[in-house]
């Protein structure tokens, strides 16, 4: 049975994406026999190149994806350069998963209660020193560059990729190479630069790609950040998908390929302006300029993590007050009054998206939990790495942009009679959890050292003993991390609950998108807290059950 | 012979004891099943009420009502147009929308409905088709008992009075006010059905004869009608907030603009709703409704089953429980939803006419007298064409 795992694992979720596409890019060419496509045309792609505002969307789906992409990646790399080996850096370590933890959509919701021009920033400093009565007629939110997204972006791609980065340095050896060109007199920035960096970045290559992806094809975000007329191309794609004229569906699947072939050339271009780079930076790497202390690039980066913290836990901070506001009117920096009562009449509204919210993301967490443990468990066995094209195919669907595949993935459901279930809903979400449960969990389940199993081997335990009592113990602290990282992902997924739930399914991300255009600060705050809070106690009781559970056990322990 | 007995005999077995009433088995059917209701849900006052009729259709009927929330109504449209082209004739996924006008015209022309059913619903009696003869015709196009009626609704604009005392009262008058006070005028984007409306009160005013808009569209020479539109959006756009580079996107995204003090008007199809706004806290005490001279339009909101709804007896139960007295007056509570009722008080009991006389009616509310004249709401073919040209011009 587990030596098919990795099989089935592939097949469970490399199949829909394979049909899915299929099912996106027959419609792009007109064929779709259900809405009377029998014929094969590029009529959909002469309506995509006439829809109106379709230039400018396209436009600012690069900017701010790819800016927001450059932006977090230098951002990684500065706090790299300037903190290594530091404590500063651990903590920093630390105080991102949390950040990880919350879902875009309830970053931008509360980003946008924060920049806003009637926002709280504006408020803490009108009327007195500005001296603004009525907010400031500016768009810094859905602003036509689009850079209120690209900020929004940078907020959540940014932890994703530092994180990422932990992990990568424990594999090329980091701290003794550093050493060895601090020896040779490098200043600690350029040290980092120049030695760890040309090392460290094919390692994290994959999800840089992972997050310019994302990046250029989000939705939520875009709808509460990013311009609306016209705004970024995944969610006009989707505006023209739920369309009631049914012929509006072939230019939606053009788009949708369009999408996906924007991410195609985005990244077919980073990956050659990497080359370029590294040819371009030779002189620099091997001139042998040892550079000073670092100085300004340090505190560039730590103003720019001051930056990052401020505004993710401000954003946080005021869905939370909005939530509880009574009165609040602008220019007051604080509302006039408080009171939990807007929670109680919610109650109701809410517990039925936290619901399904929770059961999705709990069975999604643990069915990718399974499947993962198994194929590691089978590769230990067996001796064997998957060849490292294997990695490629666990990214593919972080690659591929949702819109791209998921409205093919839909046609398949309905045809197969399963949309609208909670199968297809939790199938669905597995497509994006599994990936993030591997990439948490390989590293610690291969680092393992096998010498505890083979002992117990060794004492006479069957395999299965030896796995769920030795091996699935041991690693309790990263499994418990990979399920509850897992569970985060399902909570914010969008677009795939939209295309699997057939809209039966609401979830507090569907249901705090569509309260966002409401407009209703306090129960959008309501939903968008909660959306936030409920990753962070997966995460909360990712840590604190083994450390309640190896109490006795000194060697269990953190750090140990 | 003996076929037609033996199926009649089955038909009986299967079917259970026959209820005497149609009625009584529709509600028999009803019991126990899930209605799947797709409805707008970006206002939480309007989610509450209809949260509310959940629980009563739980309690009464042993109906599970769950409201799918849209952000458009289009949306669920949509839904159904995919499933009669994918051949899912039976067993659909909506059993009941919230539309009126072209989302309504769309899915009568497209066959998509069920019916005729709302002359069998028993509180059909109470509407009041005689004096709101919208309830019998939906945007020009008749309902023939596709749709039953569940609101009345006029478009009204709200003002802050501590900051604009004397509002613009006509089109033309708003674009020397926006001229005068630049950034402090927004309309919601299009297709948003209060964009949508806004739009059509611009045309409405500015054409020499708008009975050309109870035609068709198709009828009429597109361009020469609606010029004047455009040229009066393309004015004011540089007035606008943001200066037209970006819209809000609802009704009550603008209220909360108001709210900020960011621009000076908001506009809603329900003349109670500032009052409900300011009741919540979430508009100042000083704001007030008010309407053109010219009058603004008036329409009716429906609900109707598509014709694949898995649950047609329970939709029909929820339909028909939407009008009765008890749901209607909960209804038109200003502290509730504040929606206005389609039925004739005349014709109900004295105890629920009571009822509805007892209401309070908002402190920015205009009295009926106040919210004439009503006009009629256009073809929807209009707002289709309208809403795909505001998409070319302001949308690029």
């Amino acid at each position: 049975m587990l030596r098919f795992l990795p099989a089935i694992t592939l097949l469970v979720f490399l199949g829909p994406v394979a049909a899915g596409l299929a099912g996106t890019l027959l419609p792009a060419f007109g064929y779709l026999p259900a809405l009377g496509g029998e014929e094969v045309s590029l009529a959909p792609w002469r309506r995509l190149a006439a829809a109106p505002g379709i230039g400018t969307a396209v436009r600012l789906t690069l900017t701010s994806g790819v800016l927001s992409t450059l932006l977090a990646l230098a951002l990684t790399i500065f706090v790299f350069a300037a903190g290594h080996g530091t404590q500063a850096l651990t903590r920093v370590k630390r105080a991102m998963t949390p950040l990880l933890a919350v879902p875009h959509l309830a970053t931008a919701v509360g980003l946008a209660f924060l920049i806003a021009p009637s926002g709280w920033l504006v408020r803490l400093i009108a009327p007195w020193p500005s001296g603004w009565q009525t907010p400031p007629d500016v768009a810094l939110v859905q602003d036509h560059l689009g850079l209120a997204l690209t900020l929004g972006l940078v907020l959540k791609e940014t932890p994703f990729l530092v994180l990422m980065t932990f992990g990568a340095l424990g594999q090329v050896r980091a701290d003794d190479q550093l050493r060895m060109a601090r020896s040779l007199g490098y200043g600690l920035v350029q040290a980092w630069l120049k030695v760890v960096l040309p090392l460290v970045y094919p390692q994290i290559r994959l999800p840089v790609y992972a997050v310019l992806a994302y990046s250029l094809s989000v939705v939520d975000m875009a709808i509460v950040l990013g311009p609306t007329t016209p705004p970024t191309l995944a969610p006009l794609v989707l505006r023209w998908f739920n369309d009631p004229d049914l012929a509006m569906r072939f230019q939606a699947a053009a788009g949708a390929c369009l999408q996906f072939g924007l991410v195609a050339v985005a990244i077919g271009v980073w990956r050659a302006a990497e080359a370029a780079l590294g040819c371009l930076a030779r002189p620099w790497l091997s001139g042998g300029a040892r550079g000073g202390a670092g100085t300004v690039a340090r505190a560039a980066a730590w103003a720019g993590l001051a930056l990052l913290f401020g505004l993710s836990s401000g954003s946080l901070l005021s869905l939370a007050i909005w939530s509880v506001a009574g009165r609040w009117r602008f220019p007051n920096a604080w509302p006039e009054q408080l009171s939990l009562e807007r929670w109680a009449d919610q109650a109701p509204a809410l517990s039925g998206p936290a619901w399904t919210t929770l059961v999705v993301g709990i069975a999604a967490a643990v069915i990718a939990l399974v499947l993962v443990a198994g194929c590691l468990e089978n590769e230990s066995r067996r001796q064997r790495r998957p060849a490292p094209g294997a990695l490629t195919l666990i990214y593919l669907p972080l690659l591929v942009p949702q819109i791209g595949f998921l409205f093919g993935v839909q046609v398949l459901l309905v045809w197969a009679d399963l949309d609208g279930g909670w199968l297809a809903l939790i199938w669905t979400h597995l497509l994006f959890v599994l990936p993030y449960v591997f990439l948490a969990l390989a590293d610690p389940y291969r680092s393992l050292d096998p010498r505890y199993a083979r002992s117990a081997l060794a004492l006479g335990r069957p395999p299965w003993v030896v796995w769920t009592r030795i091996k699935l113990v041991m690693l309790l602290r990263p499994i418990l991390i990979a399920l509850a990282l897992g569970f985060a992902v399902s909570v914010a997924q969008y677009v795939p609950t939209l295309f699997a739930g057939g809209g039966r399914f609401s979830t507090l991300t569907t249901e705090a998108l569509s309260l966002s255009a409401g407009g209703n600060r306090r129960v959008v705050g309501l939903f968008a807290l909660t959306l936030a809070v409920l990753p962070l106690l997966g995460f909360g009781l990712a840590l604190a059950l083994p450390a309640w559970r190896f109490r006795h056990r000194r060697a269990m322990r953190v750090g140990a | 012979m003996m076929r037609a007995l033996l199926t009649m005999v089955l038909g009986v077995l299967i079917a259970g004891p026959v209820a005497a009433e149609p009625w009584d088995a529709t509600l028999a059917e009803a019991r126990g099943q899930t209605v799947y209701w797709n409805a707008w849900g970006g206002d939480e006052q309007i989610n509450g009420y209809i949260a509310w009729i959940g629980m009563q259709m739980r309690q009464r009927h042993g109906i599970e009502l769950v409201h799918v929330k849209l952000t458009d109504t289009a949306e669920a449209v949509a839904r159904v147009v995919a499933e009669k082209a994918a051949g899912r004739n039976e067993g659909g996924s909506v059993d009941l929308i919230w539309l009126n006008g072209e989302n309504f015209a769309a899915m009568k022309a497209g066959d998509l409905l069920f019916g005729p059913f709302v002359e069998q619903l028993p509180n059909f009696r109470y509407v009041d088709t005689r004096d709101k003869p919208t309830t019998l015709v939906d945007f020009t196009v008749p309902t023939d008992g596709l749709e039953a009626p569940w609101g009345m609704a006029q478009f009204v604009f709200f003002h802050d009075t501590a900051v604009v005392a004397e509002p613009p009262r006509s089109i033309r008058a708003l674009l020397d006010w926006a001229r005068a006070h630049p950034g402090r005028f927004a309309y919601p984007a299009p297709p948003d059905f209060i964009g949508s409306t806004f739009l059509k009160h611009v045309l409405v005013e500015l054409i020499a004869d708008p009975a050309i808009l109870q035609q068709p569209a198709e009828s009429a020479d597109f361009e020469a009608v609606t010029g004047s539109l455009w040229q009066w959006l393309e004015e004011i756009r540089p007035y606008l907030w943001r200066k037209g580079e970006t819209f809000p996107v609802s009704g009550p995204a603008l209220h909360q603009l108001l709210d900020d003090g960011e621009v000076d008007f908001s506009m809603a199809f329900n003349p109670a709703e500032a009052s409900a706004a300011i009741g919540a806290g979430r508009l100042p005490e000083s704001v007030r409704t008010f309407i053109l001279d010219a009058g603004t339009i008036g329409n009716t909101h429906f609900v109707a089953i598509p014709f694949n709804a898995a649950h047609k007896a329970g939709a029909m139960v929820v339909a028909d429980f939407l009008m009765s007295p008890e749901a209607q007056v909960h209804k038109q509570d200003p502290r509730v939803w504040g929606d206005g009722t389609v039925l004739d008080l005349d014709a109900m009991a004295p105890a629920d006419r009571a009822r509805f006389e007892a209401l309070p009616r908002g402190i920015a509310t205009l009295a009926p007298e106040q919210l004439v004249p009503v006009r009629p709401e256009p073809h929807p073919s209009w707002m289709v064409a309208i809403e795909a040209e505001w998409l070319r011009r302001f949308s690029s």
